[in-house]
């Protein structure tokens, strides 16, 4: 068995097991879908939260995962 | 005497919209951003780090002041749009502060792609306030694509160099459609009275208050300052002279 292949995680690459799921992923870094203040963009897309959890990560694709923080 | 400001329909009691970066701590950005009488506060949307989460800033304000995403950082007009649709997601507001830099170091507007991104995002129904250039035929453009008010700067961000071109920010506030913002440079109170006297509709600022000695208090005089020029200019000043007017009546003096 060779490593799944990866995606690409706020610039980071990262493995993906088969079947993974928008929802998946960022909750392995610790983000749930509906907490205020937090967005994913898949390819360039940002998906609602609502669709997190049937929205499919496949190798190649490339998420960013973002919050809201201080600023000017 | 009701003088509300008004941006696309919705109206603010307080003229003076504070950044939340650069505070000693949570503590103070709170009682700064309480003194100040701000309603609207500047936030950044940034990747999440992977190696563990903050606090959430977003509950923290939230009941205290509405929140307006900025697009800081962002240099193409691309990376700009998405990050605004990002901050729509994560706030659930379709007010975004545009900024799209094209110098790194001066952090001074690319026109070009923020034009271009002012399209997008108001084509896509978002409330665009763009940081901008202090010139009037940008602020113009600007406004003819649909931006909801203009935010020109007054100097560099950060530099607290207060306004260095105040006849540029008259004039843009003399032909501006939509309200002007002035948004960054403000070193300190008077700064910010003369931004208002000039004729601008609100300021915004960051480092003037998160970087003072004192934040809370300087957020208060900026709450006074802003008060205070908005005032003069409605109440219209008095035309300059070269030579003195004297105050006193000239007729009646002793010994003539």
């Amino acid at each position: 068995m060779s490593d799944p292949a990866p995606i690409t995680v706020n610039g980071r690459p990262q493995p993906v097991p088969p079947g993974a799921t928008v929802a998946g992923v960022a909750a392995g870094h610790g983000l749930e879908a509906g907490r205020r203040g937090v967005a994913v963009a898949l390819n360039g897309r940002v998906v609602p939260a609502r669709l997190w959890a049937e929205t499919p990560v496949a190798p190649g694709d490339t998420l960013e995962l973002v919050h809201a923080l201080q600023g000017g | 005497m009701d003088d509300t400001l008004t941006i696309a329909g919705r109206s603010f009691r307080s003229r003076l919209f504070l950044g939340t970066a650069g505070y000693p701590n949570r503590r103070v950005l709170l009682d700064a951003l309480a003194a100040g009488g701000t309603q609207f506060a500047t936030v950044s949307i940034r990747r999440i780090s992977l190696d563990g989460d903050a606090e959430s800033l977003v509950d923290v304000l939230t009941g205290r002041v509405e929140l307006l995403p900025n697009t800081a950082g962002c240099t193409t007009a691309r990376d700009a749009v998405l990050t605004a649709r990002l901050a729509r997601e994560a706030l659930g507001t379709e007010w975004v502060k545009l900024e799209v830099i094209g110098d790194r170091d001066l952090l001074y507007p690319d026109v070009e792609q923020l034009l271009r991104a002012t399209e997008e995002l108001v084509a896509d129904g978002f409330v665009v306030l763009p940081y901008c250039n202090d010139d009037p035929v940008t602020c113009r453009k600007l406004a003819d694509a649909g931006a909801a008010a203009v935010m020109p700067l007054g100097a560099p961000i950060g530099s607290g160099l207060g306004i260095v071109n105040p006849h540029a920010i008259a004039a843009i506030c003399a032909r501006s459609p939509v309200p002007v913002v002035l948004d960054a440079g403000i070193g300190t109170a008077s700064d910010a009275a003369r931004a208002m006297e000039l004729g601008c509709a609100a300021v915004l600022l960051n480092t003037a208050v998160a970087g003072a000695h004192d934040p809370v208090r300087m957020a208060a005089a900026m709450r006074d300052a802003v008060t205070a020029g908005r005032a003069a200019r409605l109440a219209g000043r008095i035309p300059l002279r070269t030579g003195a007017e004297p105050s006193s009546p000239q007729l009646g003096l002793i010994g003539s």
